[in-house]
């Protein structure tokens, strides 16, 4: 029943489609069943998970939703900060975002257990959204806009970083979101959180 | 295909280890190609070198540019010229020395080294004149020069020929009877890693062709989504080319060290052909939190349909140590659970480099890989650092370790030289795979932090905002950095090896069987050969008396331990996601 015993180097005379052995045959259906776990934890994870890349997706024109961007700005603007408005939409708002080398534009001021929905795109080349420190990353390509219901669970002063490479600029490349409390606070409960200078959050 | 006349008789060499015949045209392709990838490693270690101790950020050794431009040159050199050579020479190798057989059309297949060569020169020139600083994934609207694109199609091109001239090899091998039998599961291997290269390499055409015709202003543009869809199912399939090539090396490395056997030819080429079957598919490891795609597409994707490719991964994570450890037994060496292990030659650099790549594969670069090219885990690891730690744990030390490994052997049956430095030999698979370790462990942790990958400065000292890491994750950069010395100090003392053996080893045709020799790994002077009743020793050792652990026990418990790792890692990761935002 065995194949006679060789090495992967020598050819295999005869039929080589023989039944497998015992401990081979369980670790296979073992590997199997593990397969199907590794796969049912995604659909299972959309549907009781709060953390999933869904999204709207749909394609723009990257000057179109740059725009869009600034007139959002202009209509929430509560502060400036380096230049920046930063820019404090009401709860479950269209948000957005646009990355350009080298910066994120505007400045976000959201509410904690507030839901948004957070458009995300570019106006030039790739870039990566990398939300810090809770290290929660998304690719930003221009062209599509990637529309994410976020809802930020605690209070800080977080940054965006780009983490694609876009450029000559690319470590320069950092925004800023203030998360506050109910009362407008950032009491910051996420200790880790850089808190930057400037700006009246 | 243009097949050579039949070659005269002296066009073939017997070899004295093996009996194989080597024609001496296929001899010389395999050595262009196997030193050319040499010279590639030797740029891409070079520049990892810089690389690592710029990202060590208390050292942050280049300038800003002289950073973006030398990781573009490291990807490059090292996963696209290095490994592709060397899996030149892999393709070579296996289609004419382990059949007997003559080459397909040797002149052209020097034609196309030669076309791959003028390719990477391209490439190497607009790189380093700083004409194509858009890193090795290229992805538009970042724009490189239009040589830069045609380098990269000339390369795919002449490689693409090559893998049909592999095809051709084959039917020749049938035709002229050179071997008995179905081909050995090596070549098997070899020829699953050649059909996904044609796969791979035709997605190369459909990004490569527009987008150097758009670098050129003949069409006005390439879709970035578009293109990152198709660049993956060039990049991230073709690394199964790699995988198929390693996986077929390990049963190469397994026979030639410690005898191992083929447990079951079924199960292990159902399994190489798992890997074809759902391909494609891969490109979406690298789209997860891209906006382009729903998530039915990303799940069905990123598993290959079901998580197939992983169970191939796994199957051979089992019966390549089993494999070892019944050829083991079968020699003799049967005391306990590990008498096996024990008892192999840890001081052959082919051994070592064997189980090291399939250690270091498997527990780490399989396990996080999984992990994070599952999609909603996806958002903790895209684009940091835990990214390259964990293909280095893959394609480094899963198949660079195992293409070092095979080298140790081809140097003498194929450049008939004796390994040069044989001292540094013995160890240098541990420095070299002790070293990437340290940089795998210091990059997957520091990513966890959120450090970004192809990032010059996380002190963003230039930057509008100011960001401070976790201070822990300075020790993390710094074991990566010292690390990396440690690997590219391998590398280096592999290249060194290499380059001594070749260029001016001393000769060997003979190998004298019983004596160990300087220079010669022991599975050449001492062949790991079975008894002449193995069968019978087999069928006892395979008695159903033996209880379900079978043959072989100790891989039964290695693989247990793989097994509540891999659990453990993989919900441990979903535990960390639930802590984020709520985001959907
Ligand atoms: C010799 C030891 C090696 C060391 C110390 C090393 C180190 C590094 C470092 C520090 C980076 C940059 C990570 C970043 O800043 O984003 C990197 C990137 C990379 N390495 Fe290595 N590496 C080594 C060998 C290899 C080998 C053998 C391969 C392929 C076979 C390889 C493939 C890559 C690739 C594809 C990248 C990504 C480039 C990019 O992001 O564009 N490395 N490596
Ligand atoms: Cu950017
Ligand atoms: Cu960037």
């Amino acid at each position: 029943m065995l194949t006679k015993v060789h090495t992967g180097l020598e050819p295999v005379p005869g039929v080589w489609w023989k039944p497998a052995h015992k401990a081979e045959k369980i670790w296979v259906a073992v590997a199997f069943v593990w397969c199907m776990i590794l796969f049912a934890m995604m659909p299972l994870w959309h549907w009781k998970g709060g953390q999933n890349p869904s999204g709207v997706r749909r394609r723009v024109d990257p000057k179109a939703f740059y725009a869009r961007t600034v007139a959002f700005a202009n209509q929430y603007k509560v502060g400036e900060d380096k230049g920046l408005p930063i820019v404090a939409p009401p709860a479950g708002a269209d948000v957005y975002v646009t990355a350009l080398t080298f910066q994120w534009y505007p400045i976000l001021k959201l509410e904690r257990g507030k839901e948004y929905t957070l458009h995300l795109s570019s106006l030039d080349v790739n870039h990566g959204f990398s939300l810090f420190p809770i290290n929660v990353n998304f690719q930003v390509v221009p062209g599509y806009d990637y529309g994410l219901r976020v809802t930020p669970t605690a209070t800080g002063d977080f940054r965006i970083l780009c983490n694609e490479f876009c450029g000559i600029g690319h470590h320069t490349m950092v925004g800023r979101v203030i998360v506050v409390d109910e009362a407008g606070r950032t009491v910051s409960d996420n200790a880790a959180a850089a808190v930057g200078q400037g700006g009246q959050p | 295909m243009t097949a050579a006349a039949v070659p005269a008789p002296g066009a073939f060499r017997k070899c004295g280890a093996t009996g194989l015949l080597v024609h001496s045209r296929a001899e010389w392709l395999i050595k262009l190609n196997a030193v050319t990838a040499v010279v590639a490693l030797l740029i891409g270690a070079s520049a990892a070198l810089l690389l690592v101790l710029t990202r060590w950020q208390a050292v942050h050794l280049l300038p800003a540019v002289w950073y973006y431009r030398l990781l573009g040159v490291h990807g490059m050199n090292m996963l696209i010229f290095f490994i592709i050579y060397f899996e030149m020479a892999v393709l070579w190798f296996a289609g004419t020395v382990l059949l007997n057989s003559r080459p397909a059309a040797p002149r052209f297949g020097f034609f196309n080294f030669g076309l791959m060569v003028v390719g990477s020169l391209l490439i190497l020139w607009m790189q380093f004149s700083g004409k194509a600083d858009v890193l090795f994934t290229s992805y538009p609207p970042l724009k490189a020069d239009p040589i830069y694109y045609l380098g990269i199609i000339l390369f795919a091109v002449g490689g693409l020929c090559v893998v049909g001239q592999y095809f051709a090899t084959l039917v020749i091998a049938r035709r002229e009877k050179t071997y008995v039998g179905s081909q050995p599961l090596v070549v098997y291997g070899a020829t699953t890693a050649a059909i996904i290269a044609v796969v791979t390499l035709l997605h190369g055409a459909l990004v490569y062709i527009p987008t150097f015709l758009w670098s050129v202003g003949l069409i006005p543009a390439v879709d970035p989504e578009v293109y990152r869809l198709l660049w993956w199912a060039l990049g991230h399939s073709s690394q199964q080319i790699n995988v198929a090539a390693m996986v077929a090396i390990w049963y190469m490395l397994g026979g030639l060290t410690v005898g191992a056997v083929v447990l079951n030819e079924k199960v292990s080429r159902s399994a190489f052909v798992l890997y074809i079957l759902f391909i494609s598919m891969a490109s979406a490891h690298h789209l997860l939190v891209d906006p382009g795609f729903g998530p039915a597409w990303k799940i069905v994707n990123t598993s290959y349909f079901m998580y197939m490719a992983v169970l191939a991964s796994m199957v051979h994570g089992f019966t390549v140590p089993a494999g070892m450890e019944l050829g083991m037994r079968l020699r003799g060496f049967t005391d306990g659970l590990f008498g096996w292990l024990r008892r192999a030659p840890w001081g052959d650099p082919g051994f070592s480099a064997l189980v090291l790549s399939v250690v270091v594969f498997g527990f780490f670069g399989g396990i996080t890989g999984v992990t994070i090219g599952t999609e909603q885990i996806n958002i903790l690891a895209h684009n940091t650092l835990r990214i390259p730690g964990h293909f280095h744990a893959t394609v480094v030390s899963g198949t660079a370790m195992a293409f070092m490994g095979a080298t140790y052997y081809l140097l003498p049956l194929i450049f008939q030289r004796k390994v040069a430095f044989w001292k540094v030999a013995r160890i240098q698979p541990y420095l070299f795979a002790g070293g990437m370790l340290m940089v795998e462990m210091g990059m997957t942790f520091a990513g966890s932090f959120g450090v970004p990958r192809r990032h010059w400065d996380i002190s963003f000292s230039q930057a509008a905002f100011d960001v401070q890491f976790n201070p822990v994750v300075d020790l993390f950069l710094a074991l990566m950095g010292i690390g990396g010395i440690l690997a590219v100090t391998g590398a280096l003392a592999f290249i060194l090896i290499a380059v001594k053996s070749v260029f001016l080893g001393e000769k060997v045709t003979e190998f004298p069987r019983g004596s160990a020799i300087a220079g010669i790994p022991q599975g050449l002077t001492n062949p790991p050969v079975h008894a002449a009743n193995v069968d019978e020793i087999n069928e006892q050792l395979h008695a159903p008396s033996r209880g379900w652990m079978g043959a072989t026990p100790g891989t039964v418990v290695l693989v247990g331990v793989f097994f509540l790792a891999f659990i453990l890692y993989y919900f441990t990761n979903w535990k960390l996601l639930s802590f984020l935002w709520k985001i959907g």
